[in-house]
């Protein structure tokens, strides 16, 4: 059976949650929030929708197998350390783009931490992802078993 | 030309790794192809006989681990020289008797990978100056002689043994490393040749004992002398070119080689010199007792060698200026012969199908010159004249007629040893040809080997034979050089001319005693053949390879016995285990750092604060006493919200905010495998109950006392401050957590992410074990 009004409300609160997670990782570097919070936050997003419509759903949302998630994360975060030794500094040395502003935003900085936080939030959205979705497996097999 | 250290080692690498391509295309013609890269090295070596005659060491050196005292050093002296020839000149010939002893085999590319590795870690090692460099290429040596004496990996017998000597010589290896670290902190230098230099140094130190001790595990290890002998004849387990290296100028020469390197510095006190000659004289009488009741042509080999092994480590024992010189040209004229006689060997043995000594007979004529060889090189090891094998024997005895007092045992014991390897040489080298020719018992149709089967024995033989009569050549660029090498001392012309030893006097007249004797044994070979099963059964439990498997099986046992009782499969386990250790080290830890020594500022707590504590206590004894799964779940709840509001209300909210959510996701993550979960009740007995609920409380007591004794220490504000100052100028960044996270120290995050997605992985593999037990039950 299934709970029409969570359904619902997961409709709306899942793209709400995920751009509040994209907002939480940008402004990381200033205010509280970054990659690691961030994808906390867009994990909760999907399991909302996993728990009120089914699995398969959150998994059709996600569109990528949350190891490939995972392993891509692990690239992003490592090619941001690459730039820093092209000018013969240490690896994971920080690199910046001059600022230019937005509206919005307004002055915004680019440079290669935030893209190891995206790493970092594509990880852990994949390790959550992952072990839930398993987790969830497990818990259905039983439910079948019991039958 | 310091260049050639590094191009020899670079030469038989490179053909290492072409090998397995190579044999691809050309099958076993290969071999002569490869074998150019021993020669090459050996040609490279050879032209530098003069300059190293002539009293100069050539040295090559680049940084390695410049930090920690190290360096990739190679030095070519009078010994390594010596040894360097033997090990390529030697080695060149194995590789191409192996092309046709192993022609055919499936995995040759394979075998002369391994054959040419292992030879390429021989050479370094005994180039190697820096002595943990030494240590990296002994290491190699053991690694590759493993795979090599496994080749045969499909036999359960042959593998046991490869790891047999592994385990052995690589224990052996870790005393070894211990001692050279004592070396280096004692002398400040891992350089061979400084350290040669500081022998007064080494001998005034308190650490003396240990060092010697330690040292010479590794190469008594490695060189099996007893009580670790045991490794070498089970080694025979490998294709026999692989014996006929390992076993003659290599592997086990290796042990020797190192007393040899350090004597130098090492040798000049009683321990040294009385631990050499007592353990290097009972390897020499075990393994000829043992040897003479052997029926396999190549154990009897294996056995002569460790024979050869003792009289070498007695003779660097006894050290004088005699002993030395025979030890060299005993090395020399054992790698030329032992080489040839397990090559021999080998050739009978694919050619007839069996290596047993008591069926082989009359082969001269169908394999006249495995025969021609194989009798050259058994007469050179019985040390008959104007074979080379005389003159170290000659040396010997010179030696040994200069002891006096209690110490002439070392002679006597050096004269039946002798006298025994002669029979021994004689029953494998000699016996198969001669006598009533009885072709029908022999499995196959006997006939001469390939020519790559006897090229390499036949020159061996032949050179043992011409620098025995003109020892000259050998004599100052070879022998005196590494003499001076051992000794330490300058190099000393030295007349080894045949006609200077033939005169009438003692060592001459043993000489003869051995000869007599040597063919009183051969000629009663079958005496001791009829008893052999008997005796080697009889004194099996109490050797000392019954030792090696009862500690063997003591270590498996002790293994599983502390698996069973640690590694349980219960979580429950794991976490009182884990709990326990911490608790044991923290109580230490705080116990050493002045035990319950704090003050609590209790003016500092306000009074909301005290409230959520007590809140959060409430909830966590709900937690603990709970009886059912939700409520546990809810009180857990209670005090991880708890934990994120006190982070908030310091002022940490990147805390808060990542615990909040952790939380939520617990409890959703909960939620899946509550049903899976036995009830709460069931799970453990009323004592395990008391025995955690003590164990928890230590340990929350401990962490109480670990926050309290912290806060009370006066912490160095530099770093954070520094932190917080340089995130905006230098890091854009105005969230000191989140640039110190992403930017100061990213790569240590790096590290965290990748174990997230590793526990990942964990998880995932655990659950799907869980879902196919599910399925299966259901089916």
């Amino acid at each position: 059976m299934k709970y029409f009004i969570l359904i619902q409300a997961s409709r709306l609160l899942f793209p709400a949650l995920l751009v509040l997670s994209l907002i939480v990782l940008y402004r990381g570097h200033n205010l509280p929030g970054g990659g690691f919070i961030g994808g906390l936050l867009a994990a909760t997003a999907f399991i909302l929708v996993g728990l009120s419509d089914s699995m398969e759903r959150a998994k059709a949302l996600l569109r990528i197998e949350p190891v490939k998630l995972m392993a891509l994360g692990l690239v992003v975060a490592i090619i941001s350390g690459l730039p820093g030794m092209l000018r013969g500094a240490p690896f994971m040395t920080g690199e910046w783009l001059p600022g230019f502003s937005l509206p919005l935003l307004g002055k915004v900085h680019l440079g290669t931490p935030l893209v190891f936080d995206v790493g970092v939030y594509m990880v852990v959205i994949g390790f959550v992802l992952h072990t839930t979705f398993s987790l969830a497996q497990l818990a259905y097999t039983q439910t079948e078993d019991d039958e | 030309m310091p260049t050639i250290l590094i191009l020899s080692l670079a030469v038989i690498s490179i053909a290492a790794c072409i090998a397995p391509t190579l044999v691809r295309y050309l099958g076993g013609r290969a071999a002569w192809l490869l074998a150019l890269a021993p020669f090459a090295a050996f040609v490279m070596f050879l032209a530098q006989a003069g300059t190293i005659g002539g009293g100069e060491a050539l040295v090559y050196q680049v940084d390695w681990f410049s930090a920690l005292g190290t360096s990739f050093s190679l030095r070519l002296d009078g010994l390594s020289l010596l040894m360097a020839l033997l090990v390529t000149g030697i080695g060149g010939f194995i590789v191409i008797y192996a092309g046709g002893y192993m022609h055919g085999h499936p995995q040759l590319g394979r075998f002369f990978l391994y054959l040419l590795s292992f030879m390429g870690s021989m050479l370094g090692l005994v180039l190697s100056d820096n002595i943990i460099l030494l240590f990296v290429f002994w290491e190699l040596t053991s690694i590759t002689s493993y795979l090599l004496i496994g080749f045969n990996c499909e036999e359960k017998e042959s593998r046991w043994k490869a790891l047999q000597a592994l385990l052995v010589t690589g224990l052996g290896a870790m005393a070894m490393l211990a001692g050279f670290i004592l070396i280096g902190m004692v002398t400040g230098s891992y350089s061979l040749a400084e350290i040669n230099g500081m022998g007064d140094l080494l001998q005034a130190s308190p650490w003396y004992t240990a060092i010697v001790i330690l040292v010479l595990g590794g190469a008594f290890t490695k060189s099996a002398q007893v009580p670790f002998h045991f490794w070498l004849p089970n080694a025979m387990a490998g294709p026999t070119p692989v014996s006929a290296y390992l076993h003659s100028a290599t592997m086990v020469k290796a042990g020797i080689f190192l007393m040899a390197r350090l004597n130098p510095s090492l040798s000049g006190s009683g321990l040294w010199e009385y631990t050499l000659a007592i353990f290097g004289s009972l390897t020499l009488l075990l393994a000829m007792f043992l040897g003479l009741f052997q029926k396999d042509a190549k154990s009897i080999l294996a056995y002569t060698t460790l024979g050869v092994l003792g009289v070498l480590t007695m003779l660097l024992g006894i050290g004088s200026e005699y002993a030395i010189k025979a030890m060299v040209v005993f090395l020399i004229g054992h790698a030329l012969y032992k080489a040839t006689l397990f090559m021999v060997v080998g050739s009978i043995d694919h050619e007839t199908g069996t290596r047993d000594v008591t069926l082989l007979r009359g082969l001269r004529k169908l394999m006249p010159i495995s025969a021609l060889a194989g009798g050259l090189a058994a007469l050179s090891m019985s040390g008959l004249p104007p074979f080379f094998g005389f003159i170290g024997k000659e040396l010997i005895y010179k030696a040994g007629v200069k002891l006096s007092g209690l110490e002439l045992v070392f002679l006597a014991v050096a004269l039946v040893g002798n006298l025994v390897m002669m029979g021994l040489a004689l029953k494998a080298g000699v016996g198969p040809f001669f006598g009533k020719a009885n072709h029908d018992a022999l499995p196959k149709k006997p006939h001469e080997a390939p020519l790559a089967m006897w090229i390499g024995p036949i020159v061996l033989a032949v050179s043992g034979l011409v620098i025995g009569i003109v020892p000259f050549w050998v004599t100052e660029f070879m022998v005196s050089p590494a003499v001076a090498a051992i000794k330490g001392t300058q190099i000393q012309h030295l007349d080894l001319a045949l006609w200077n030893l033939v005169k009438p006097n003692l060592p001459l007249l043993l000489s003869g005693v051995t000869v007599l004797g040597g063919f009183f044994v051969f000629l009663n070979r079958a005496r001791f053949w009829a008893v052999s099963d008997r005796v080697l059964t009889a004194i099996r439990p109490y050797g000392a390879e019954a030792m090696y498997e009862r500690i063997f099986a003591g270590t498996i046992w002790f293994s599983k016995a502390q698996t069973r009782w640690l590694q349980t499969g219960r979580l429950h386990d794991y976490v009182f285990f884990i709990i326990l250790t911490t608790v044991l080290f923290l109580g230490w830890a705080i116990f050493s750092f002045g035990g319950l020594n704090f003050t609590i500022d209790w003016g500092s707590y306000d009074l909301l604060m005290v409230c959520l504590v007590v809140i959060m206590m409430i909830a966590a004894v709900i937690a603990v006493s709970g009886r059912s799964y939700i409520t546990v779940l809810v009180a857990l709840g209670v005090v991880g919200f708890g934990v994120a509001l006190i982070f908030a209300y310091y002022g940490a909210p990147d805390l808060a905010i990542t615990q909040l959510l952790v939380e939520m996701l617990t409890v959703v993550l909960f939620m899946f495998v509550v049903m899976r979960l036995p009830p709460l009740k069931t799970i453990s007995g009323r004592f395990t109950r008391i025995r955690d609920a003590i164990m928890a409380t230590a340990f929350g007591a401990l962490m109480t006392v670990l926050l309290l004794k912290a806060v009370n220490i006066q912490f160095d504000h530099k770093i954070s401050d520094k932190l917080a100052a340089m995130s905006y100028p230098e890091a854009k960044g105005k969230n000191v957590v989140n640039v110190i996270l992403v930017d100061f120290r990213a790569l240590d995050t790096f590290g965290e992410i990748v174990v997230i997605a590793v526990a990942a992985l964990g998880i995932a593999a655990l659950v799907a074990t869980g879902v196919k037990k599910g399925k299966a039950k259901s089916e």
